[in-house]
């Protein structure tokens, strides 16, 4: 799915072919209602927001009642995702699924291998991804930052990867830059960063690193203001993306005096 | 018949279609089905008889991250 309306932007991300303006992906869940959700929304201005599919009739799809109105008012392109899924079976239906009650072909790919830490079960990954493919979905794989994971995510025909910054929900930041790094330095795909940003600092810092895009949720969520934290996301993204195109200038191990010392007052031979 | 509806057991008259399964929980659009970990498109609900044992899974969309 595009942007409805004409692009404002010259640095479009590009996904799979399709081009979006904006350069955050924002998550929908924990909000403290669901007006908070739609005015973050409208805040952040995400490329696409994220919603999952449960079993109806459970605690989720009584409490998520209207949600369903709010995605079909904010048309936003939805990127549904197999959050919980613990098998590649598990994922392949729940997407097959999915791709039915969104009308898309996006999915975010999530196999988790263990229910603490929420990581992804990276043994199993690569070749869910690869059917995934088959069946001509989109697929964007919440992954982990190492690097031959990622390549061959590529390999299997993934055109964009979802490494962590640090486990979902911890709101920590990346944990690992060397590795974030190399990824950036390796890898010609779009990279998006999904989980564990919690600043918007934080998503700058791997904007200016190089990477296409940030996904996030709770780091907007549980701020205690959801909507001006939605709108600070967006605005380190853009910063953090300006910043990495103009070209930073190289850290120094001395300083460097900005002002001209030719004609300081009161200086004198001693 | 016996079969399993989201986890939780009911009884059908043989020959029943998803269809009418459906109809019978009163299963509230938007949503998608899947049958014995086999997802069943929409247009194959009319035509699909379950049968003893079946496990049906109906879902839709929630906020997610």
């Amino acid at each position: 799915m595009t942007a409805p309306l004409p692009l404002q932007t010259q640095d479009p991300l590009i996904l799979y072919g399709d081009v979006f303006e904006s350069r955050l992906l924002l998550g929908t869940s924990r909000y403290p209602s669901p007006q908070v959700l739609e005015n973050a929304i409208q805040m952040a201005k995400p490329a696409m927001i994220t919603a999952s599919l449960r079993r109806q009739g459970s605690a989720a799809t009584e409490a998520n009642s209207g949600f369903w109105d709010l995605l079909k008012k904010m048309a936003v392109p939805v990127l549904p995702n197999t959050a919980g899924c613990h098998s590649p079976k598990e994922v392949i239906v729940t997407a097959q699924m999915a791709r039915e009650v969104f009308a898309t072909d996006w999915i975010k790919l999530e196999l988790i291998g263990d229910d603490y830490t929420l990581q992804p079960d990276t043994q199993r990954l690569v070749q869910t991804a690869e059917q995934l493919i088959r069946e001509g979905f989109k697929v964007l794989p919440y992954c982990t930052e190492d690097l031959i994971l990622c390549q061959r995510l590529v390999d299997v025909g993934c055109q964009a990867v979802m490494p962590w910054a640090a486990p979902i929900g911890t709101g920590q930041g990346p944990l690992n830059p060397y590795a974030m790094k190399l990824l950036r330095e390796r890898l010609k795909v779009p990279l998006l960063v999904d989980a564990g940003l919690g600043l918007p600092s934080h998503a700058c810092t791997v904007m200016e690193w190089g990477y296409d895009a940030v996904l996030l949720n709770t780091a907007v969520a549980l701020a205690q203001d959801p909507i001006q934290m939605a709108h600070a996301f967006a605005n380190a993204v853009d910063a953090g993306r300006k910043a990495y195109l103009s070209g930073a200038m190289p850290a120094q191990q001395s300083a460097q005096a900005s002002t001209p010392l030719v004609g300081t007052p009161f200086w004198h031979q001693e | 018949m016996r079969v399993i509806v989201n986890q939780i057991p009911r009884d059908l008259n043989a020959d029943t279609s998803l269809t009418e399964l459906l109809e019978a929980i009163e299963a509230t659009p938007p949503f998608a089905v899947a049958v014995n970990w086999n997802f069943v498109p929409k247009n194959e609900h009319d035509t699909l008889i379950l049968k003893e044992n079946d496990e049906i899974e109906v879902i839709s969309p929630v906020t997610g991250g």
